[in-house]
């Protein structure tokens, strides 16, 4: 029970600090709007389902934008304002601490989901038709615990490199690109497809897109965000598990 | 002769100070492999949108390549002084400020030239895109011009960081609006009226325009009143820059807002 309230409260609160800064709040903000207009200028003649999908794509753009971008560098941020020592030194076990604040992350990218969809609503006349809303309702938590799962994976596993921010922002435009978000998957090579199969984004995409369409399941995919986020994890907690070792026998913990 | 000291030596100092050097890998995972990464997306969705072929976002997405290093980086050397607390320092020495800002402004132009050259040459090496032998040294040339109008844009960023902490978000900002606006990745013909019309005043597009045409075979004659629009554009950006540094500093003193920016 403790340990529930850590998370629930760790998440409440990082979401709460998250909202107020100017530099993520631009990321979740911009990256529909952009997206969506690209999309809208570029498919121009598409219909309304198409641009609705767009609008969900371009928010999902938006959660895994913000989860390179600071999910990556969660730990580093953590050291530069010093309290990376205190954390660890709780009783509370490290990952439960980590955990939240990388799926903060993912969840303020709710922003970009909700003003891709308005925008294209005020702007471009789309209705916002949903054919399985509660699959649709299950798929964005769904999804945002998944990508925020993948952010506590780049968090542990980068932690030891000076750049992770960095690192972490590398992987933002190639994934954006092989996990059919604006780009089927069809137009890109065919090895590129299971490498795809690795980012959560693939999946939480599909959901999306099955539940407001009705083309297909949404099921199976949320259950591929449900196994990817435990595999995350598991390989997060690991990985953390090296480091907080390694850092405590170098005393290097404080150290960049 | 101080000046030219404060100009070259300054910049340089600057420049290096920018990305740490403690090696390259931060230059090759900050800007060399983004460069491609983001073209590559780009192109991708154009094979989608069925709207240009691949040489027309090659040449687009090639040539704003200069402005992502640009825009942060001129930010940076506004920011970066901010962060290590000698912003105030800089404020009240009596160097020039256009040799100081100018100064910087140019490793951050050549640093567009290379990357731009490197994101072309790989892009055209992945996606089989034929470059004319002789179209090279126009297109350095148009290269060159397009990063200098680049960095004109971020010395106007540089300026406002002067005035907003967050120059992260205005140089995201001015960086989306070039993909969406200069022609980069939307042909100006699919744009309404007013957005094809301010495209004409934004750095990158006369110049990823020129870059398209020589790639497809015109002269240097053809496409140079393309390249002195690019210039001119790039000029007007860098006076605008400077004299809003002049302005937002003048301002942080009367209202001894420096730090509180």
């Amino acid at each position: 029970m403790p340990l529930a309230r850590v998370l629930l409260f760790g998440l409440g609160l990082h979401f709460k600090m998250l909202s107020r800064s100017p530099f993520d709040m631009f990321v979740v903000v911009a990256s529909p709007l952009i997206f969506a207009t690209l999309a809208y200028f570029l498919f121009q003649g598409g219909h309304g389902q198409s641009l609705l999908v767009a609008a969900l794509a371009s928010g999902v753009m938006g959660i895994w934008s913000t989860t390179t971008a600071q999910g990556a560098g969660a730990l580093q941020t953590q050291r530069r304002i010093g309290i990376l020592e205190l954390l660890v030194a709780s009783p509370t076990p490290f990952w439960a601490v980590v955990l939240p604040i990388t799926v903060a992350i993912s969840a303020i990218g709710v922003y970009s989901l909700a003003i891709g969809l308005v925008y294209v609503r005020l702007f471009f006349g789309v209705a916002i038709v949903i054919r399985d809303w509660v699959a649709f309702a299950v798929a964005i938590p769904a999804t945002i615990g998944a990508i925020g799962s993948l952010g506590f994976l780049f968090a542990s596993a980068l932690v030891r490199y000076r750049s992770a921010f960095m690192l972490g922002n590398l992987f933002e435009w190639p994934v954006w690109m092989i996990s059919g978000l604006l780009i089927p998957v069809a137009v890109l090579p065919t090895w590129l497809q299971p490498v795809s199969w690795l980012f959560a984004p693939t999946w939480g995409m599909r959901a999306l897109r099955h539940a407001t369409l009705g083309t297909g399941s949404a099921w199976l995919d949320i259950a591929a965000c449900a196994l990817l986020s435990i595999a995350y994890l598991v390989a997060g907690s690991f990985c953390l598990r090296l480091f907080l070792r390694s850092a405590r026998a170098r005393a290097t913990l404080a150290l960049t | 002769m101080t000046n030219l000291r404060l100009l070259t030596i300054g910049g340089l100092i600057s420049y290096r100070a920018l990305f740490g050097w403690l090696n390259p890998f931060s230059y090759v995972i900050t800007i060399l492999v983004p460069s491609l990464t983001q073209l590559t997306f780009f192109v991708y969705l154009g094979r989608t949108a069925h709207v240009a072929d691949d040489t027309y976002y090659v040449a687009g997405n090639a040539l704003v390549a200069a402005a992502a290093p640009s825009l942060f980086g001129m930010a940076q050397t506004v920011a970066g002084e901010r962060y290590s607390h000698t912003l105030s320092l800089l404020v009240v020495s009596p160097a020039s400020r256009i040799a100081v800002f100018f100064g910087r402004s140019l490793p951050a132009t050549l640093n567009g030239i290379v990357i731009s050259i490197w994101t072309l040459a790989i892009a055209a090496l992945l996606f089989g895109i034929h470059i004319p032998a002789g179209a090279l040294a126009p297109l350095g040339l148009t290269i060159g011009v397009t990063a200098f109008a680049c960095v004109g844009i971020g010395l106007f960023n540089a300026s406002l960081g002067l005035r907003w902490r967050e120059t992260a978000v205005i140089g995201n900002l001015l960086l989306y609006i070039l993909l969406i606006f200069a022609g980069v990745n939307v042909p100006l013909s699919r744009l309404p009226g007013w957005m094809s019309t301010l495209a004409q005043g934004l750095p990158v597009t006369h110049g990823a325009n020129a870059a398209r045409q020589l790639i497809a075979g015109a002269s240097l004659g053809h496409v140079l009143p393309l390249i002195a629009a690019e210039a001119l554009v790039g000029t007007v950006y860098v006076v605008i820059g400077l004299s809003t540094i002049s302005l937002f500093e003048l301002e942080a003193r009367r209202g001894a807002t420096l730090e509180v920016a």
